[in-house]
């Protein structure tokens, strides 16, 4: 290998490695601003925007406290989560397209670690056998029953309109304007709007600051969770909702995206971009959030089985006429 | 090599000799399932050499004397070969240890190498004689091994596991003689062959395909004739299970492949719709039927029955693709087929396994009795977390690499000309998806009830770890699976001589791609690495671990939190019954369940309960009319028992008559 | 094929029609029904006044003007007044879930693209493939007014399969304002008469639960 070669790869490896380090510390950040736009929308002061890295620090000092019968998977399981979490943030383009890692996983397998995520996530739900950790994994899944082929059908749809599965080459399609506009593109847009909103555990799917038992679906699959396995899991919870949001805006709005990260100017027309986006976005979520109301959680299969439907559809439509 | 292999079928007849001698002392268990296992090895063998080798053939002085017994190797039965091998060693090896509990080593030791002897029969035979006589033995061998706990079995009103089998294995042999009888024609030659230079006419070919879908597929399990399917693979021992859910439904797989991509003439395009809509729907199908059920061995078999449907929707694509003459796509869709099964053999042999080790630990099948085994068996726990995330299509286990790859397939929309093709194929994409998540649903609820929580009878409180050769065979079957998972690109290449002799092309090959990923038409267009996204995860696992280590400080135990209301009676714990009850809630539409709960006024004091109804959207409809219908039958031609010997002769004497008459009358 | 951005456009809000009418068949209260009408209504009109633009056929912006203001404003105003006078029941009981009524709706798109497509094949792309959508908004309407037990959701029903017949028409390269204003008041006098009708389904059963007639009749026979 020449020295050329070398030094190409230890960049490539140096921009992943950023864009995985910047994700991560960001994403507290993004729920710290959507709870403050809540908050500020709903007249209250509403905690520091920092708050989220405090609670995180404080969570890391503690003592974690952890059932007599928990077993080994209890313990392992908010790592796994959290590494799951993270692979799957690690190949969503953010600022840049073509990162090093991007095509050892495509759409398919982003949304299948998510997947791993939660089975991890839900069988620790059950491993103490308290009733709050089986009704949160029973309704975990039955809505990550529906949400996860929804999430398919999106998928598909992009690919058939990209040719790609490959989310860097499905941006640099959009970034091209040769999708126009189209039918199907939109149905996928809002069926995945649904899907994050469902994936995130927001209203009016699930609500993150609830304390009434009955209504929880997330919290109380974690409720015996503390300490520094807490803080995994929310900082995966975290990382989850930015994963969502830049995957939303690096399909559907990929302006600024850099194409590859040898340009400094690129780089940081990117990263200022991404941020914009995600200020923009994170705004919109906090919005939505108050203005309406969570649903019951039997109502909940009716709402994602539209995105599910709509997700086909724009899938059918895709496959009975090019222009769709 | 075709020689020493067609050797093996009488080997393993001769170890089931053996197994009726020796049936009741130690050794002959150790022989028995000892030889099984060498048996497999060269079978394994072979079948991997066979993949690479050329075809070879060898005609035997057996069989029907002018037909003569032909067998034949080439890259498909290579590959099915190793699959028995792999499945068949497998459950040898389980047995060696799990075998020491059986209670009639008399009714199970000589059936199980003569199992093992009729599929490998089919998978070498190459011509409709040997091939249907393999197929029987399979049936017939299998029959008896579901029978050998029949009287263990369960409450007699149900559908009775071996009668129902032997009915369906009946009827699919009666199919394939059929479709063998059409694909021979006139001419009658039985030999594969023959079938092969045989040019018969559209309604033949039509015909033959429909019965050859039947035929295999009701031994494979496709909806709705898999009925029989849930009954009879629990009903066996365990590694029997294993055998007849991981290995012979392949063998089923190798019959219609066989018959429909090499016997047969390209047909019709409603063909290909056909099998993509038994297909789609035996998938959701079965993984729905997976989450409503409690009992874990039947749990695996249903979702046996969404296996063999996601096969057969990739097997589907590559009928559609070849019959529109987008080889490279149908090189692609019987891949991904092919390389499913293989999955599929791996984790649900290695899944029934795990139900065994629990069946012998506890004496229980109901998941409602278990719960907390992850502290009593913790390997056991191990292997089976691993068959459940790899069957739950979850990366980087192999379940998710095949299925990662019949999307990729569906996702090719060529310019199919069918408006029934395409169609089916966004809908297909849907089922496998939807199926794909209700899979990992179902067997979130299977661990989580089986191994999680806290034991719900003494039963489980007291289980103990398995022996070791049962802990050796699961934990191979793992790293198996995980090995498959992270170098998919090994198994797709090794599948290449099978997709060229097939399709008439084969994949790019994958392990020359730079850090083993796999692409299956172009990077730029999809690729997905296994290794790295394992390194990837692990690596950053074991970085936060150490991480978080440092800053954090240890963990005390105490009681559960349980939002200050911990209850200590293990009944309160979340039980597979609630588990399953939003799904129940959402997809019961399907299955008309209805729940009625009887709770008594305040002060009586009996106990309250909940009962639940379920209509099976298969059994009811379709099979339950012809079952009462052949039990009125029966009724009637009861009668016929108790004559005269004078109305016996006479009914002799009037069928002869009769059948003078038509004589007279035909000409 | 011919990739322009008004063709895009136009397919975008014929599409969009098809979206607006599988949200009607998700909504399940009748308030929010209405707004749902108000917006196909909306769309209609964009998707008319799109085609008057590039087909540059003035008269359909009359089209477009009298969706807006009947469809859009008019008729679900008066609706909404109904509801509120008759003090009707606000959720709407289908017949068999909203998934399914759904799944259906998709099979029928599926169809019509199915039967539309290679029938217009002569036609240009734009056409064909706005008709196939109409046809599809159609089909919807039609599937509503059946899963519906409410008479006044089978009145939206009605409405929006309306919707349907105009975007096909204008689709296909004009329409005679005649034919078109006399449609638009036949749908008034058909608004007219079905409100009518209700008041005395009213009057008469105390509900607007369209079974209730099939069980007077019942009773009658």
């Amino acid at each position: 290998m020449k020295g050329a070669d070398v030094l190409a790869m230890l960049h490539a490896l140096l921009a992943q490695g950023v864009q995985m380090t910047v994700i991560l510390l960001l994403a507290p950040l993004l729920t710290g601003y959507v709870r403050k736009v809540k908050a500020r929308l709903q007249r209250r002061r509403g905690p520091d925007l920092v708050q989220p890295y405090r609670d995180l620090r404080r969570l890391l000092g503690k003592e974690a406290v952890i059932a007599d019968n928990a077993s080994w998977l209890f313990r392992v399981a908010p790592y796994f989560v959290f590494a799951a979490t993270w692979v799957a943030a690690a190949l969503i383009p953010t600022f840049a397209a073509n990162l090093m890692f991007s095509w050892s996983g495509d759409l398919i397998a982003i949304t299948a670690l998510l997947g791993s995520a939660r089975f991890a996530l839900a069988l620790a739900g059950m491993d103490i056998g308290t009733a709050f950790g089986g009704i949160g994994a029973s309704r975990e899944v039955m809505i990550a029953s529906i949400a996860e082929p929804a999430m398919l059908m999106i998928v598909f749809s992009v690919a058939l309109i990209a040719g790609s599965t490959q989310l860097s080459t499905v941006a640099e399609y959009m970034l091209s304007g040769a999708a126009g506009i189209r039918v199907s593109l939109a149905m996928a847009l809002i069926a995945l709007l649904v899907v994050a909103i469902a994936e995130n555990g927001r209203v009016p799917v699930d609500n993150p600051a609830t304390h009434l038992e009955l209504t929880m679906v997330h919290e109380a699959m974690v409720l015996e969770y503390s300490g520094r396995h807490l803080a995994m899991i929310e900082w995966a919870a975290s990382l989850k909702l930015m994963l969502y949001i830049s995957m939303i805006a690096c399909i559907f709005i990929p302006i600024g995206l850099a194409g590859d990260t040898n340009s400094p100017l690129g780089n940081a027309v990117g990263v200022t971009s991404w941020i914009a986006k995600m200020a923009v976005l994170g705004a919109a979520l906090g919005v939505a959030e108050t203005a309406v109301a969570k649903m019951r959680v039997f109502r909940v299969p009716n709402y994602l089985g539209a995105a599910l439907m709509l997700g086909l559809l724009g899938v059918l439509l895709l496959f009975v006429s090019q222009g769709m | 090599m075709i020689g020493q292999l067609a050797a093996v079928v009488p080997a393993f007849i001769v170890l089931g000799v053996v197994g009726i001698v020796t049936a009741r002392v130690q050794a002959g268990r150790v022989l028995v399932y000892g030889g099984s296992l060498v048996l497999c090895a060269v079978l394994l063998g072979g079948g991997l050499a066979a993949l690479t080798g050329d075809i070879q053939r060898i005609v035997l002085p057996i069989g029907i004397p002018w037909v003569g017994g032909h067998l034949r190797l080439d890259a498909l039965s290579g590959f099915f070969l190793a699959l028995i091998g792999l499945g068949g060693g497998g459950a040898s090896l389980f047995a060696l240890g799990y075998g020491q509990s059986e209670h009639h080593p008399g009714r199970v030791l000589p059936f199980f190498p003569a199992f093992l002897a009729g599929m490998t029969l089919v998978i070498l035979a190459d011509d409709a004689f040997l091939f249907l006589f393999g197929w029987e033995l399979m049936s017939l061998s299998s029959w008896a091994l579901v029978m050998a706990h029949q009287d263990e079995a369960t409450a007699p009103s149900a559908p009775q596991p071996g009668y129902v089998y032997l009915l369906m294995a009946t009827f699919s042999g009666l199919t394939l003689l059929l479709a063998f009888g059409l694909l021979a024609g006139a001419g009658g030659g039985l030999a594969f062959d023959n079938m092969r230079l045989h040019a018969a006419g559209p309604g033949v070919t039509a015909g033959a395909f429909v019965l050859a879908l039947i035929g295999a597929g009701s031994k494979a399990g496709l909806v709705p004739l898999h009925v029989w399917l849930p009954l009879a693979h629990p009903a066996a021992p365990s590694h029997v299970s294993a055998l007849m859910s991981g290995v012979m439904t392949k063998v089923a797989v190798y019959g219609f492949v066989r018959i429909v991509f090499d016997l047969l003439a390209p047909q019709p395009w409603w063909t290909a719709t056909l099998v993509l809509v038994a297909g789609g729907i035996t998938a959701v199908l079965g993984v729905l039927q997976a989450v409503l059920e409690r009992d874990l061995k039947r749990l695996l078999a249903y979702s046996t029955v969404e296996n063999i449907g996601i096969i057969f929707v990739g097997l589907g694509m590559a009928l559609a693709f070849r019959l529109n003459g987008f080889a490279a796509g149908a090189a692609l869709a019987i891949t991904a087929a092919l390389f499913h099964a293989f999955n599929h053999t791996l984790f649900k042999s290695l899944l029934f396994f795990g139900a065994g080790a629990v069946l012998n630990a506890t004496g229980r099948r109901d998941m409602e009795t278990m719960g907390g085994l992850i502290h009593r068996m913790p390997v056991t726990a191990f292997f089976f977390l691993a068959g459940c995330m790899a069957v739950s299509a979850l990366p980087p286990l192999n379940g998710f690499a095949s299925e990662w790859l019949t999307f990729q397939a569906v996702l090719l929309r060529p310019q199919l000309p069918q408006w029934g093709l395409k169609l089916m194929f966004p809908v297909d994409g849907a089922l496998l998806a939807l199926a794909a998540a209700l899979a990992a649903a179902c067997f979130v609820r299977a661990y989580g009830a089986a191994f999680l929580g806290r034991p719900r009878t003494p039963a489980a409180e007291q289980a103990t770890e398995v022996d070791h050769w049962s802990l050796t065979a699961m934990g191979g079957f793992a790293l198996l699976c995980l090995l498959a998972g992270i170098f998919p690109g090994a198994v797709i290449d090794a599948l290449a001589p099978v997709s060229q002799a097939m399709t008439g092309a084969r994949m790019p090959v994958q392990l020359a791609d730079p850090w083993l990923t796999i692409a299956p038409i172009a990077a730029s267009r999809s690729s997905y690495n296994g290794l790295l996204v394992f390194s990837f995860i692990a690596v950053s696992m074991l970085l936060t671990i150490a991480a978080v280590h440092r800053v954090s400080r240890g963990i005390r135990r105490s009681p559960p939190w349980d939002c200050g209301f911990p209850q200590a009676a293990p009944d309160t714990q979340y039980s597979a019954t609630s588990f399953q009850q939003p799904i129940r809630r959402v997809f019961g539409v399907i299955f008309r369940v209805r729940d009625s709960v009887d709770m008594p006024a305040p002060g009586e004091r009996r106990a309250a309960s909940i009962t639940q109804r379920r209509w099976d959207p298969i059994w009811d409809p379709l099979y339950a009319p012809i079952a009462g219908l052949v039990s009125w039958i029966a009724e009637r031609m009861n009668v016929l028992q108790f004559l005269t010997i004078r109305s016996y002769l006479s009914f002799v004497f009037g069928a002869l008559v009769v059948l003078l008459l038509t004589l007279a009358l035909w000409q | 094929m011919s990739h322009g951005l008004s063709f895009d456009i136009a397919h975008m809000l014929a599409g969009g029609l098809v979206l607006v009418s599988f949200l009607m068949l998700y909504q399940d209260r009748l308030l929010a029904l209405l707004h749902v009408l108000s917006l196909h209504a909306v769309v209609l009109a964009l998707s008319v006044a799109w085609q008057a633009w590039i087909q540059d056929a003035p008269h359909l912006f009359i089209t477009a003007a009298l969706a807006l203001g009947f469809k859009a404003i008019l008729i679900p105003m008066v609706l909404r007044r109904m509801v509120f006078q008759m003090g009707i029941h606000r959720e709407i009981e289908t017949v068999g879930g909203i998934g399914l009524t759904m799944l259906a709706g998709i099979a029928l798109v599926a169809l019509s693209l199915e039967v539309m497509l290679p029938v217009t094949s002569d036609v240009d792309p734009v056409a064909r493939e706005d008709i196939a959508l109409a046809l599809s908004v159609v089909m919807i309407g039609m599937l509503m007014m059946v899963t519906r037990r409410n008479a006044l959701s089978q009145v939206v029903g009605f409405m929006s399969l309306e919707n349907g017949i105009i975007l096909a028409a204008t689709g296909a390269r004009g329409m005679p304002l005649v034919v078109e204003i006399s449609v638009a008041f036949s749908i008034l006098i058909a608004l007219i008469v079905i409100g009518v009708f209700l008041f005395r389904i009213r009057e008469q059963f105390d509900t607007i639960d369209v079974e209730a007639l099939d069980r007077s009749r019942g009773g009658q026979e």
